[in-house]
């Protein structure tokens, strides 16, 4: 039991009586719940480790499992659909630790009035979502709530798989001199949401990037024995990743700002609303952190494989300014990118 | 203060008698109130404001702005030619 | 992306580096008026290359910072109230109140949604005709036409449930009182390069005059920043002091008229307290007789409001440039984005969070690797 009154930490949580929408934005408020409620409850060595899924020791082999839930709205998007989130989401994670993804569950969580041709076409879209991504949904779960208590549908799923031997992929392993590296454009999946709840048009629209990454990953660790983090930068995007594991690792960060690929219309779109790319969700994008002798042969097995095509190199790990990101701007200055607060409002001022 | 990002008109009509029209950010069209640009027209650029177009952008005056940065030290350059100049 | 890509052309950048600093033989102190300037400044490093001896002083222009404890309030208890849909911008949501903000005002069941534009709050208002419809309408002068046109079109199309929440301000008083201040090192305004397509730069030649400042109408892009601040190095080294516009392609001296025409129409001039600031006479708007029945602040009657400051918090000094944000003694420690004490920390655009967020302030802490 948390005693609220005797904490000696900085007091984050205490100023935050009841759960606000920014607990979910992935950035600094989502990780103070990890860290000052969740971490302490549960309290083991596999979760203190803090990547997205948790690397665990079965049986003389390493099983890695993960979790994530789904509650976006619309359901439905330019580029997919919360299924396609559902199934590539938990996938991603357990590529992310090195792992070949095997087996999901699926856990729905529907509203009397769903209509049942809507669940229909969601359902197609995971098994679809499922053969592409080569796993298989082997156990689920299924409830409903009132109408008005749940927002149409919530999807879980959790996924495990196998880590090869010999691979040692996490956070806490990045160190100063490695380069890093980005498999494509980002912040395509968070306009593409938000170009639909603002109602802007498009002559071609964005759309979401969702994509299963573990045949990316295997042919990144065929090539290369010495890729010490991955990580796929969802909510929070690229930059909030990052902060995380300078964080994790104790390093420091420094982009550089003219090599992100961004595509013109997430560019403009950002523009409009006055967001920064950096700080949008993608939903098929890897970062990957490797030994600085490495990163041409990785990039270049990046770029021949379908969804790295424009994998780009974006910065390197640094021993200055431990446990923060920074960037070269355009212009020749040096901004600090920081950890995002809750979640990125459109700015309009 | 004032987030204000130039846009192109693509089209003019009006809604319950207020000018509205179409401006196109890079690929992006969203609907914009160009009650305060009765000069601007299809093919202009706008600064549009919170969904408001508040001025028409002039190229000519763009393209001058331009040029003087162009020509920003080129006669120094002529005069010294040994100096060093901007990297 | 046409008239933002050209205004970044990193050449054209570096080469006006290098004239300010040819140009440069004294240490001079201006302020940028708005707070999109000083986000773009920070953002972009502007500060960090030009010479040492130019200083820039972040000014107040930001409508979320200066907008008065009280309004917070007020607009607190408003979106509190059942039936009441509540419409703001983004940046409003997190302003700190006297004890709580509007985040944690939906956190506990009130109907708060982020809107673009006025007009989106009218189609709040349309779509929910049982519902009470309040826009938070704040803003300085670039803003006040999208403002009065949402309350034009509210009364004639008779939309009863739409109100309005009005607490714009104006910038030429608060650079007179700016420069009336004792303590006030400003030498030069680099002006607000939207505030001025609206309201054209007539309005600065008195003031240029009368406090021997030069006024450069500057734009956003780091080669709008760059033109404003050269022409006003040009000025202050030959001693001139002239109203100069060096956003031309956005900017004429008499403004917008259709737009001046309609904020006449339905705003009228009145003292406005900028929080962090105090009372600035004749400085803001408020709805005039014609449109005052859609003020939320009369339609609500939200009373007595007694507000509360934070005692430590020093936002008025920043928001003034007698501070920069990290001489603050609570900057990056009671006081940070995600714990903002003032305004000026909650701000995209204020300079505190600016400060925070790009790092001017650089903390190196002991990470265990």
């Amino acid at each position: 039991m948390i005693d609220f009154d005797n904490w000696v930490c900085p007091l984050p949580l205490r100023d935050y009586p009841y759960i606000v929408m920014g607990h979910g934005g992935g950035g600094k408020l989502s990780n103070d719940l990890v860290e000052y409620l969740f971490v302490p409850a549960f309290h083991n060595p596999m979760l203190s480790s803090l990547a997205d899924g948790a690397a665990l020791s079965v049986g003389g082999q390493r099983l890695a499992f993960s979790t994530d839930s789904y509650v976006v709205r619309p359901l439905f998007f330019p580029g997919g659909s919360i299924a396609d989130l559902a199934i590539n989401g938990t996938v991603n994670d357990l590529a992310m630790l090195g792992a070949t993804p095997l087996f999901l569950s699926v856990g729905m969580i529907l509203e009397e009035g769903l209509p049942m041709n809507t669940l229909g076409s969601l359902v197609d879209l995971l098994a679809a979502a499922a053969r592409t991504a080569n796993v298989q949904v082997v156990t689920g779960d299924t409830k409903v709530v009132d109408r008005g208590h749940g927002d149409q549908i919530y999807i879980n799923t959790s996924g495990v798989g196998l880590i090869p031997a010999g691979i040692d992929i996490a956070p806490q392993n990045a160190r100063p001199g490695d380069k890093i590296l980005v498999s494509g454009t980002i912040g395509d999946h968070g306009m593409a949401i938000m170009s639909v709840r603002e109602g802007l048009e498009f002559e071609s629209p964005i759309r979401s990037d969702s994509a299963p990454l573990n045949g990316l990953v295997a042919d990144m660790l065929q090539c290369s024995t010495a890729i010490h983090v991955l990580r796929d930068p969802t909510r929070g995007g690229v930059a909030s990743s990052l902060n995380e594991i300078a964080k994790s690792a104790g390093v420091g960060i420094a982009l550089d700002e003219r090599q992100f690929p961004v595509r013109p219309e997430v560019a403009a779109a950002c523009e409009l609303l006055g967001m920064d790319p950096l700080y949008v969700a993608n939903e098929g994008k890897l970062l990957a952190i490797v030994a600085p002798e490495d990163a041409e042969a990785i990039l270049e097995v990046m770029h021949q494989h379908p969804l790295g095509q424009d994998a780009a190199l974006i910065g390197e790990v640094v021993s200055e300014h431990r446990g923060k990101v920074t960037a070269r701007t355009g212009i020749g200055g040096t901004r600090i990118v920081a950890m995002q607060i809750g979640e990125q409002l459109p700015r309009i001022c | 203060m004032c987030l204000g990002v130039p846009g192109q008109i693509k089209e003019v009509y009006e809604i319950d008698g207020v000018r509205m029209g179409k401006v196109n950010f890079s690929g992006i069209v969203k609907e914009v109130c160009l009650e305060y640009v009765p000069e601007a027209n299809v093919g202009d650029y706008t600064i549009v404001h919170v969904g408001f177009a508040i001025t028409r952008l002039d190229e000519e005056s763009a393209l001058e702005t331009l040029k003087m940065f162009e020509e920003l030290g080129v006669l120094e350059e002529e005069l010294y030619p040994d100096q060093p100049s901007a990297e | 992306m046409k008239y933002l890509t050209e205004f970044r052309n990193n050449d054209l950048v570096q080469k006006l580096f290098h004239e300010i600093r040819q140009i440069t033989t004294r240490p001079w102190a201006m302020m940028e008026v708005c707070g999109g300037q000083t986000h773009s400044i920070i953002r972009n490093g502007i500060d960090q290359l030009l010479p040492p001896e130019i200083e820039l002083i972040h000014g107040p222009g930001c409508p979320v910072c200066v907008t008065p404890l009280e309004t917070i309030d007020k607009a607190l208890a408003i979106a509190s109230q059942p039936n009441v849909i509540f419409c703001s911008f983004g940046d409003m949501l997190r302003v700190p109140g006297s004890d709580r903000d509007l985040f944690a005002v939906k956190s506990q069941g009130g109907d708060i949604r982020i809107v673009y534009s006025p007009l989106d709050a009218l189609k709040v208002a349309r779509d929910n005709p049982d519902k009470q419809v309040v826009f938070f309408g704040i803003g300085f002068e670039t803003t006040a036409p999208a403002n009065a046109q949402a309350v034009v079109v509210a009364k004639k199309q008779g939309l009863k449930n739409f109100s309005m929440l009005v607490s714009h301000v104006l910038v030429p008083p608060a650079i007179e009182a700016l420069m009336q201040s004792p303590t006030c090192r400003v030498q030069a305004f680099l002006a607000a390069g939207h505030v001025c397509s609206v309201m054209g730069y007539w309005q600065y030649e008195p003031l240029a005059e009368k406090y021997h400042v030069p006024i450069v109408v500057t734009g956003f892009e780091p080669l709008d920043v760059l033109n404003g601040i050269y022409h006003t190095v040009l000025q202050l080294e030959s001693g001139r002091h002239e109203v100069e516009n060096a956003y031309s392609r956005a900017v004429q001296r008499e403004g917008n008229l259709p737009a001046q025409k309609v904020m006449q129409e339905v705003f009228e001039v009145c003292d406005r307290t900028w929080r962090g600031i105090g009372m600035i006479p004749q400085s803001g708007w408020q709805l005039n007789a014609a449109y005052r029945d859609l003020d939320a602040a009369i339609r609500f009657q939200v009373g007595d409001i007694r507000t509360q400051e934070s005692s430590i918090c020093r936002s008025g000094d920043v928001l003034q440039g007698l501070i920069k944000p990290h001489q603050c003694p609570a900057f990056g420690k009671e006081c940070t984005p995600s714990k903002p004490l003032g305004a000026t920390m909650v701000s995209s655009e204020g300079a505190c969070a600016a400060y925070y967020n790009y790092g001017r302030f650089i903390e190196h802490e002991q990470v265990a690797p």
